[in-house]
């Protein structure tokens, strides 16, 4: 017997949808975007410190700038939108109740869901590292990666850091990709599950703007989100990334499991 | 609805128990975590202090109480005092620590500051170590403190900068002291602001112009006197006569070696951890290196600790601030308790890797058994440095000059990966000799040295050595942030680099670091004529600088390293992961067994009908009760009508068949097998429930395809050609569902209930939105779909359809059910009033019910 309601299935319902041809567009044109901008960009003199005034250094200089300004925000909504929308979006079309009745057993549809979202939101990050890359490539050469502390680092060796800070970005975003998922079984609103899941991202970045919360600030959920940096520096510091990827993990844990004891349990009423 | 009610009630009350007892468990968890609870106590003690004990000064204190400390039980006490500019408040927070671990603990506001009397006399031996002896006078007549003699309290003293050599200053003018925690201070006033690291003495050093500035500026702020604050007269002229003349006269230089625990240090007894910090230009390592030679030279126990703050770093890194928290309290417990492992006399320190975003250094720590001091433990590792003698300008008056750090501001000097450098040379005022790329890292722990040869066209010269870091893009980082000055005198005006070989060369103690140049980068010496934060010569000259010995020597330390907070995260990473997974298998395993209970749960005398609902009961979270008490039955080839006005429960039934809900009591079978959430035997129903349900941005074709895609089914088996025949959409099936009316979809959605023309066909409200003939159509649809065996549930509340398309009725009113039997059956119901119509008998029955 072929199996019930595939991860094939849900991508080919999920890939058609105008969000996602959007979305791909978006981390497709915005390296593009952010190239011209220094290409053309009028202020030449203004001297900008840090990653962001090395951006223009080298191809893999300028993809880590693209992840580094992409991080905080359009990565949370990207992951937020995947993850979020995915069963809120069914149940409000009323394809929901049609697909567990089909039957597709619920904890099949939350795995093969969520497996779903995951990958797509994974899939928009790597395009986007890749696209900047090219792009990058294309205007700044393909020279050696230079890091904050003036170390250069092998223009061979450097996509495979940019990889590493891509993956970590993933794993931080598991915190958002669970609070998505669990608002998404939890209302029939796509879009109140996108902008909850949003919501508590931006909540967390302004408490931990707030030093004098101390050290409760590496509880919010999104504390450790740039600590992929220490992959950027010289020598390599992985302990922060330890601690992100705990409480990631821990975060993404806690809201799988209420999402999946919750629609376990749920009344399906749309 | 008393049973819904006094559920929810429960509910509610079960909630409210849950809050209860978490605010309760909040509550035990906050008052754990305080920790032992101890009391304060802030009054004025008034002190005889001067040289004669005869000047009377109020000082503010305040005195920390464990709860457990009495006379019975008397506890050892700390005396806590603050640094320069601060008062007993800034070190409340420890104080109240310190208390907690079982300390009487005794802060006060030092004389000339806050509250207290008295003016600033710099730790003078007369006044305020005077001041602190009297203070321990105080604590010896406390019952509640321990004793070690008569008036002898059992007492340590920890404190930072003017706290801290307050600390050595008492332990070396007062026995009675156990134990001395002094942190970033200082063992000579004298060589800390007029330092000379060509090894003159202070009356020849270069006046530490920022920081001075920066220290008086506090005092001065403080009194009513513009001109002295609350200075005392003797400090104000030294404050006024150093930054005049740049120079120390000979009462200057005497203030300041009284104030230095430099003269007393063979006098101190007390076991002593010193603490020091790497980024600290006011109080650099030479400091405490001169302190822990000279306490542990008289036989005293000394540990050295470094860690990556200091007067310009703070606290430095996290796990260097609970380190230094954690020596502390070892230290005091093992010489005031006598509790715990012996501290030993090693040596630990941190080396910055790099920065966080926001500033915070990133640190490895490590430790040694012993202290090696500043050369380092081993022979000195040799860097070979080329450049050949500069000519270099004094600017006059110092200005414009190089920055090395900005004092007071906070401002990390080395931090070039933070953007925050503030290091900066100036054309023709620098010497620069640097080594070649290193071929391997460079690891230095302790004071570099390196030999200079200099002439000056006026015989003496001022100079500040820098030792830089030089990544492969030529960024240069200032190493330990600070400048080293030296002040030569004697020189020969040289006209020529050939003259200058037969210059005497001059070994230079640069800052003392831990650092390490990476493979690829270069290490950088720089020799200027001016700094921001030092006092140069006003008047220009011009000086020739060359290399003594070419060779830098670089002090080596062996050292293992500290596992701190930041280690023990790996571990507990792959814990979680495991646990993951664990749980994981845990959950697959125990589904899949109540999979085959559920699969094993059939009904053999149900296994040809297609549907049976047995007493089902349903009610809403929110109490409300849909279904109460249904039963009844399609059997193969039955079209049954499941009749109803809106709000009898006929949604709700259909929600609980398909396995969307579940019951909340009784039972749904289909062919025998019991329907849980998922079933496998739903995949014999085709449905349509609560209207059509199809993604708006693909065909009507593509929705049923994919619909049938995910009942994993074969496609073969779909007949959607017939399916669309049916629906009669025509060319509209390719189009978006977005675009269709509501008749189309719902025709698609009776079309995709028929998918694979399962042997039980359940619609809801199927005449929706069709038109008259679309419905007479329908009903020809049905009656032919029950020929072969397959059956119908129509639901409805349009009567007069149901009763020519079904065979059966089932009616239900209120949640429960009022008739059921066949069209003939229902409609001769009523023997004394024979009904012809279904829509007659069915409103007889709903009003028989209702009266």
């Amino acid at each position: 017997m072929t199996r019930v309601f595939r991860v094939r299935t849900e991508l080919r319902r999920q890939l058609r949808r105008p969000r996602t041809a959007w979305t791909f567009g978006l981390v497709v044109l915005l390296p593009v975007i952010a190239v011209l901008a220094f290409e053309f960009g009028t202020d030449r003199q203004t001297r900008s410190t840090g990653l962001i005034g090395l951006a223009t250094a080298s191809a893999a200089n300028f993809a880590v700038f693209m992840v580094l300004v992409s991080a905080s925000f359009l990565f949370v909504v990207i992951v937020a939108l995947f993850c979020g929308d995915t069963v809120a979006a069914d149940a409000a079309a009323g394809s929901l109740r049609y697909l567990l009745a089909a039957p597709v057993p619920r904890s099949r549809l939350l795995t093969v869901k969520l497996v779903v979202g995951l990958l797509l939101s994974l899939v928009a990050l790597v395009v986007l590292g890749l696209v900047s890359l090219a792009v990058g490539a294309i205007a700044f050469g393909w020279q050696p990666f230079q890091t904050l502390s003036g170390d250069d680092v092998a223009a061979w060796a450097a996509p495979l850091r940019l990889a590493g800070s891509i993956g970590y970005c993933a794993i931080v975003l598991l915190t958002t990709a669970g609070i998505a998922f669990f608002l998404s079984v939890s209302t029939d609103a796509p879009l109140g599950a996108v902008g909850g899941a949003v919501m508590v991202a931006v909540l967390s970045g302004i408490l931990d703007q707030i030093t004098a919360l101390g050290r409760l600030r590496s509880l919010l959920p999104m504390h450790y989100e740039t600590a992929f940096l220490g992959l950027l520096s010289s020598p390599v510091q992985t302990d922060d990334m330890v601690r992100g990827t705990i409480s990631a993990v821990a975060y993404a844990v806690v809201f799988l499991s209420l999402a999946w004891w919750r629609f376990h349990r749920k009344d399906i009423t749309s | 609805m008393p049973f819904a009610l006094r559920s929810r009630r429960r509910a509610r009350v079960l909630a409210a128990l849950v809050m209860v007892v978490l605010a309760a468990a909040a509550v035990v968890a906050a008052v754990a975590l305080r920790g032992p609870s101890y009391r304060e106590a802030a009054r004025i003690l008034t002190v005889h202090t001067g040289p004669g004990g005869r000047e009377p000064v109020r000082l503010d204190t305040t005195l920390y109480v464990p709860d457990a400390a009495s006379a019975a039980h008397p506890m050892p006490a700390v005396l806590l005092p603050h640094g320069f500019g601060g008062t007993k408040a800034s070190v409340a927070k420890d104080a109240g620590d310190l208390a907690k671990l079982g300390y009487v603990v005794l802060t006060w506001t030092a004389e000339g500051f806050g509250h207290s009397g008295g003016r600033i006399h710099l730790d003078s031996p007369d006044y305020e170590v005077t001041d602190a002896r009297r203070l321990l006078d105080w604590l010896g007549h406390r019952p509640d403190v321990a004793k070690d003699g008569a008036d002898d309290p059992r007492v340590g003293v920890v404190g930072g900068s003017y706290g801290g050599a307050l600390a050595l200053l008492l332990a070396g003018y007062d026995h009675r002291v156990d134990a001395i925690v002094p942190q970033i201070t200082w063992n000579s006033l004298g060589t800390s602001l007029f330092p000379d690291a060509a090894g003159g003495p202070p009356t020849s050093g270069v006046l530490k112009r920022a920081w001075l500035g920066q220290l008086f500026t506090g005092g001065l702020a403080l009194g009513t006197d513009p001109s002295c604050g609350r200075f005392a007269p003797d400090v104000c002229r030294l404050y006024r006569e150093a930054v005049t003349t740049g120079r120390p006269s000979a009462t200057t230089a005497a203030l300041l070696a009284g104030s230095s625990p430099a003269g007393v240090l063979d006098r101190i007894k007390a076991p002593t951890l010193l603490i020091q910090g790497t980024a600290d230009s006011l109080f650099p390592l030479d400091q405490a290196d001169a302190n822990a030679r000279g306490i542990a030279a008289a036989g005293t126990p000394v540990r050295v600790a470094w860690y990556s703050g200091g007067h310009d770093g703070g606290d430095g890194s996290p796990p260097d601030h609970d380190r230094v928290r954690a020596l502390t309290a070892q230290w005091l417990a093992y010489y005031l308790k006598r509790e715990g492992p012996a501290p030993g006399t090693g040596f630990t320190f941190s080396r910055v890797l790099g920065r966080q975003g926001d500033g915070t250094p990133l640190t490895n720590a490590f430790s040694t058994r012993r202290y090696p001091g500043l050369s380092g433990d081993g022979p000195a590792a040799s860097v070979r440095l080329t450049g050949p003698p500069q000519p270099v300008a004094n600017p006059p008056d110092g200005t414009p000059a190089a920055v090395s750090s900005l004092p007071g501001t906070g401002l990390v000097v080395d931090a070039a990966d933070s953007g925050l450098s503030v290091s900066t040379e100036i054309p023709g005022q620098a010497a620069y000799f640097q080594s070649p790329r290193r071929t391997h890292p460079l690891d230095v722990v302790g004071t570099p040295t390196i030999t200079v040869r200099v002439a000056s066209s006026s015989g003496s010269a001022v100079l500040f050595a820098r030792l830089y870091d030089v990544a492969p893009n030529g960024t240069a980082t200032l190493v330990g942030g600070q400048a080293a000055p030296l002040r030569l005198t004697g020189l020969p005006s040289a006209a020529s680099p050939a003259a200058l070989a037969h210059v005497p060369p001059v070994r230079v103690r640069l800052p003392g670091v831990v650092h390490r140049f990476d493979s690829g980068h270069r290490v950088r010496v720089v020799l200027d004529t001016a700094d921001q934060a030092y006092a140069g010569p006003a008047a220009p000259a011009t000086y020739l600088v060359g290399l003594g010995d070419p060779v830098a020597r670089m002090p080596q330390v062996t050292a293992t390293p500290v596992v701190d907070s930041a280690g023990v995260w790996r571990p507990v990473l792959a814990g979680l992961l495991g646990l993951v997974v664990l749980g994981l298998v845990a959950v697959v395993l125990v589904a899949r067994l109540r999979r085959r209970r559920r699969d094993a749960d059939v009904d053999p005398s149900l296994v040809d009908v297609p549907l049976s609902v047995r007493d089902l009961h349903k009610t809403y979270a929110d109490g409300f009760r849909a279904v109460r008490g249904v039963g009844f039955r399609v059997e193969r080839g039955q079209v049954v009508g499941l009749l109803g006005p809106n709000g009898a429960g006929k949604t709700t039934m259909l929600r609980v068949l398909l396995g969307l809900m579940g019951p909340t009591s009784g039972e749904v079978r289909v062919f025998g097998r019991r329907v849980t959430p998922g079933a496998p035997v739903l995949a014999r129903i085709g449905a349509l429930v609560e209207g059509p349900g199809f993604l708006p941005h693909l065909s009507g074709v593509d929705n049923l395809r994919l619909y049938w895609e995910a009942t994993g089914r074969p496609w073969a088996d779909a007949g959607l050609e017939d399916v669309l025949a049916i629906a009669d959409l025509g060319d509209a099936v390719r189009r978006r569902v977005r675009t269709y009316s509501h008749g189309m979809r719902q025709r698609l959605a009776i079309a995709q209930a028929m998918l694979g023309l399962p042997e039980l066909l359940v619609l809801d409200e199927p005449t929706d939105g069709l038109d008259p003939p679309q419905i007479a159509e329908m009903r020809q649809v049905l009656r032919r779909y029950a020929r072969d065996g397959r059956s119908v549930l129509v639901s409805s509340h349009l009567l007069g359809e149901v009763e020519q398309t079904c065979t059966h009725v089932v009616v239900m009113r209120g949640g429960e059910l009022v008739a059921a039997g066949s069209v003939a059956e229902i409609i001769g119901v009523d023997d004394v009033l024979p009904q012809h119509r279904l829509e007659d008998a069915f409103l007889t029955l709903v009003e028989r019910q209702r009266s």
